[in-house]
């Protein structure tokens, strides 16, 4: 596996947090996380993720190249691209499903470039975004999985992505850790 | 859907029939705005779109319009205008007359945004602001300063963020579906085309205002047009970049002194 691609919502902060914590020290797998945040508000998010996480925690900036060990957020107001040199390209285009960052556009991006090099994961939140991307992951042969409905805080976005894709792994947020632990070292 | 191994043929193609150099774009990003404009025209196969763009000229302004990102706001990130007024146009006032250069200028918002700034600074009057764009639709739409009302209520919060004195809507003629902006803040602006990839330097300007546009070039054009900036500014002048971007990887960056960190403004010092 050469990258891992978390999305989530309201409801999935702690989740992300809780995964940071459970991941094997020897994991080094690049992560990316895709989150929904206010724009022109300055939140602490990094420094948040880094003190529960052996990674290094940085907000993804145009052009650089990820590198194994990092952690990269979407700055607010962006979305993320990846480009075939494995370098992140941010743009700012129209807003997708109300959101921007948007997870179906960094999916679907990554899932380009990657293929079946890539997990993508879809947690809690209460908007359909990330259901297409993480269709289009699956269907490239990467790892799709999603937060189990029951655990999740707001169900509609692992839902919507089950609707539409029914093959996803629908994991606990323990067997979520297990899974990348089991799965994801070197690249 | 088109992929990365179409892209190649399909940039040459555009070069060949229409003189616009993509070549140097994003790759990631012209796949996704091309792959985003099929499926807004119900084109299907890579094929069908070599077709519409070698017989149908006439909807490639549609196509180019949709791979030029054209999305704006006026006064977005008001903490980027109120640096502006705090360390920028303290220093331009003592010039006699400000030449204000806004590169990739989508529909107006921007500009006209500076312009309202000028006018309650009291510096529009010796202002000249040139805003281009590559996109001719684009150059149309600004200069008609027509916007509609359904983002009005952000557009106000962000007025209001950076500080602004008045009510947004001083500035706009309004119905109740769209809002015209007043023809007084239109006189000291000239809209153009100007193509950054292709064309030289513009104007020497004081102040130059490039945001949200380089993250959509790769690193070499990046690097061009940031040369072609800093050849366009005197000594000391300004420029502005998105509040992702940076001169940090760029050749011409220990020729500038950083004034704002976060805002990313720089200060042309050699």
């Amino acid at each position: 596996m050469e990258m891992i691609i978390i999305g989530g919502s309201a409801g999935s902060f702690s989740i992300i947090l809780s995964i940071l914590k459970g991941l094997d020290k020897k994991v080094q797998t690049p992560i990316v996380v895709i989150l929904h945040r206010l724009k022109n508000v300055d939140s602490s998010l990094e420094k948040h993720l880094q003190l529960h996480s052996h990674y290094k925690v940085k907000e993804a900036e145009d052009k650089e190249i990820v590198k194994k060990g990092h952690l990269y957020t979407v700055p607010a107001n962006y979305h993320l691209l990846l480009e075939e040199n494995r370098h992140l390209s941010l743009d700012s285009s129209e807003l997708i499903n109300y959101s921007r960052p948007s997870i179906d556009v960094t999916f679907e991006s990554f899932s380009t470039v990657l293929k079946e090099k890539c997990s993508g994961i879809l947690l809690s939140g209460s908007n359909h975004d990330g259901a297409r991307g993480l269709k289009l992951i699956a269907e490239n042969g990467g790892k799709s999985i999603v937060q189990d409905c029951n655990e999740a805080e707001f169900d509609v976005m692992p839902k919507a992505a089950i609707r539409i894709y029914e093959h996803h792994k629908v994991l606990t947020l323990n067997n979520i850790i297990k899974n990348l632990n089991e799965e994801s070292y070197g690249y | 859907m088109i992929e990365f191994n179409d892209l190649k043929e399909i940039v040459f193609l555009i070069e060949k029939q229409y003189g616009y150099d993509f070549s140097d774009y994003s790759r990631a990003s012209m796949l996704r705005r091309i792959n985003r404009f099929m499926e807004i025209s119900n084109m299907g196969s890579v094929v069908d779109l070599k077709y519409e763009l070698i017989n149908n000229s006439v909807n490639f302004n549609t196509f180019l319009n949709e791979i030029v990102v054209n999305v704006s706001e006026f006064f977005r990130d008001p903490s980027f205008f109120k640096s502006l007024k705090t360390n920028v146009f303290p220093y331009l006032e003592s010039y006699p007359k400000i030449n204000i250069w806004s590169a990739g200028c989508s529909f107006g918002e921007e500009t006209y945004s500076l312009a309202i700034l000028l006018k309650e600074l009291d510096l529009l009057h010796k202002s000249r602001l040139y805003a281009t764009d590559i996109s001719s639709n684009a150059i149309e739409k600004s200069k008609k300063g027509i916007y509609s009302n359904k983002s009005f209520k952000e557009y106000s919060n962000n007025y209001f963020s950076c500080g602004g004195k008045e009510s947004l809507n001083e500035y706009f003629i309004s119905d109740g579906k769209k809002s015209i902006i007043n023809s007084d803040l239109k006189k000291e602006i000239l809209f153009t085309r100007h193509n950054l990839v292709a064309d030289g330097v513009f104007k020497e300007c004081q102040l130059i205002l490039c945001r949200n546009v380089l993250i959509y070039f790769n690193e070499d054009l990046q690097d061009k047009v940031l040369n072609l900036f800093y050849d366009s500014l005197p000594i000391h002048g300004f420029l502005a970049l998105g509040k992702k971007e940076t001169l940090r990887f760029s050749s011409v960056f220990d020729k500038f002194k950083e004034i704002d960190s976060t805002e990313k403004i720089y200060q042309k010092i050699k």
